[in-house]
């Protein structure tokens, strides 16, 4: 399996969009530190950009590269491996390079500038929604042979992810005293649950309001920020295994 | 050596293998043949494993292949249509094949075809810039490369140069002698007659006959495989 990763690895880095990735990160983790004097300030600039642009690259890129491995990964279903090593070598090459860029490009700066628990947190919800959005793209590729269709279903998952569900399913109950719904609905979105995760280590989470005070007291506490965790794993857990048992079934 | 029970397949609602029972053994050269679409290239892929059957098995060796994936350490396999990494030079292609195959017990990788066929000249050449025919000679070199037991040539002179088409079936004779599982498909019939024993015929799905060369023969009167298989063909 090492094999198959290793050979995964110098193809993503071979292909170009990975180090502009890098560099475009850093290049705005970089001057948003630099031009703001206060860190959070500059924090709160960043939050928006990873929990906006991580997800989207991420799912992107990691769509087109299945598609573009079509002939690699039937290659490889003709030799002697494992349908669940080649498709598990190609998730560790994707979401370990990804979350490469992603620690390189933001990670490193911002625990540079802000390293308490703030910087911390922050690095783990960009690591650990890279991670989420490549299972969430394999899911994805493995269920159309359609490459542009493929790809559609990609983009309209993360605007689902990051815009529709706020829409749909927060706003529509934002009048209503649902606290626990609430907290159970932003469970079933990894952007919303990070983003809540992030905020409740920033000051501002007062100006959340009575929703805020319902967050802080369940993510606040140690358990409740495990459950968080626990959460996020699950997400990519669920979402990978789903792929993998339609990708051994899978006519190549 | 691979025995297949009442293998069927559906893509969609058409029926590309129809309850496809057939047994091959070792020291076999089979030619499967059938008209366009019968099914003949989804039957291959499914004794790769690359299609996964409806219903029906397929067994290698006695062991039932849908969780047996080691046995493809034992084929050598030449698809009709070699698609392969663009980005990647037919040396690094070559390189990385014997990196994934190569264990311990594997035997010495055999590289006649690769230096028949010129390849070593070319070895920098990127995938992508490789004409149809060129690539056909990377396929059928990789198939023979790891001396398998069994071989399955899908259209494997399809594109190939009168020269290359020659060094390709001098090699599948030799193989042959060797005692190996040949599995060929074509639709040049006439190059078979020297390389085949036994014949498949495949029309819609379906398996009609698999028999010795011999026996066809003597049924049709026929001694040319392809008159053969039109006199079969007549009387259907």
């Amino acid at each position: 399996m090492t094999r198959i990763i290793k050979y995964v690895f110098t193809d993503i880095l071979r292909n170009k969009i990975v180090l502009g990735y890098t560099a475009f990160l850093l290049l705005i983790s970089l001057s948003v530190f630099t031009l703001e004097d206060n860190t959070s300030k500059g924090i709160l600039s960043l939050l928006n950009i990873i929990l906006i642009i991580v997800p989207l690259v991420s799912i992107i890129f990691s769509t087109t590269y299945i598609y573009n491995s079509a002939e690699f990964i039937e290659l490889l279903v003709s030799q002697p491996l494992k349908r669940k090593h080649i498709w598990s070598s190609l998730f560790t090459g994707l979401a370990g390079s990804l979350s490469c860029s992603f620690f390189i490009g933001a990670g490193l700066p911002i625990l540079f500038f802000a390293p308490a628990a703030i910087g911390l947190i922050m690095t783990a919800m960009g690591l650990l929604l890279s991670i989420i959005f490549v299972a969430i793209a394999m899911l994805a590729a493995v269920m159309t042979r359609d490459k542009a269709k493929g790809i559609g279903i990609s983009i309209f998952l993360w605007l689902y992810f990051s815009l529709l569900f706020d829409v749909f399913i927060l706003f529509q109950f934002q009048d209503y005293p649902l606290e626990k719904f609430m907290i159970i609905a932003s469970a079933c979105n990894p952007i919303d649950l990070s983003r809540i995760l992030i905020l409740l280590k920033m000051d501002i989470s007062a100006l959340m309001g009575f929703t805020g005070a319902v967050f802080r007291d369940f993510f606040g506490t140690q358990p409740g920020l495990a459950i968080a965790f626990l959460v996020l794993g699950l997400w990519v857990m669920v979402t990978f295994w789903l792929s993998l048992r339609k990708f051994n079934r899978k006519d190549l | 050596m691979i025995i297949a029970s009442n293998v069927s397949k559906k893509f969609g609602r058409l029926r590309v293998l129809n309850n496809i029972s057939v047994t091959c053994n070792k020291g076999e050269c089979i030619a499967l043949i059938g008209p366009n679409g019968s099914g003949k290239t989804t039957f291959i892929k499914s004794i790769l494993g690359m299609v996964v059957p409806d219903s029906g098995f397929i067994t290698f060796n006695g062991k039932n292949i849908l969780h047996d994936w080691l046995y493809r350490k034992h084929v050598g396999y030449m698809p009709q249509i070699g698609r392969y990494p663009d980005n990647m030079t037919i040396g690094q292609v070559f390189n990385m094949m014997k990196d994934i195959r190569a264990d311990k017990t594997s035997k010495a990788t055999d590289e006649w075809l690769l230096e028949e066929f010129g390849l070593n000249q070319v070895m920098s050449k990127r995938m992508r810039t490789l004409s149809g025919g060129t690539r056909q000679k990377v396929s059928a070199s990789l198939a023979f490369l790891f001396n398998p037991d069994i071989l399955i040539l899908d259209e494997p002179t399809a594109g190939l140069d009168p020269l290359a088409s020659e060094k390709l079936k001098e090699k599948i004779i030799l193989e042959k002698s060797k005692d190996k599982l040949i599995l060929i498909t074509s639709h040049i019939l006439s190059e078979l007659d020297e390389l085949i024993t036994h014949v498949m015929y495949m029309q819609e799905g379906n398996l009609l006959f698999h028999k010795k060369l011999a026996e066809l023969q003597q049924e049709t009167g026929e001694q040319k495989l392809s008159k053969a298989i039109a006199a079969v063909m007549l009387k259907k």
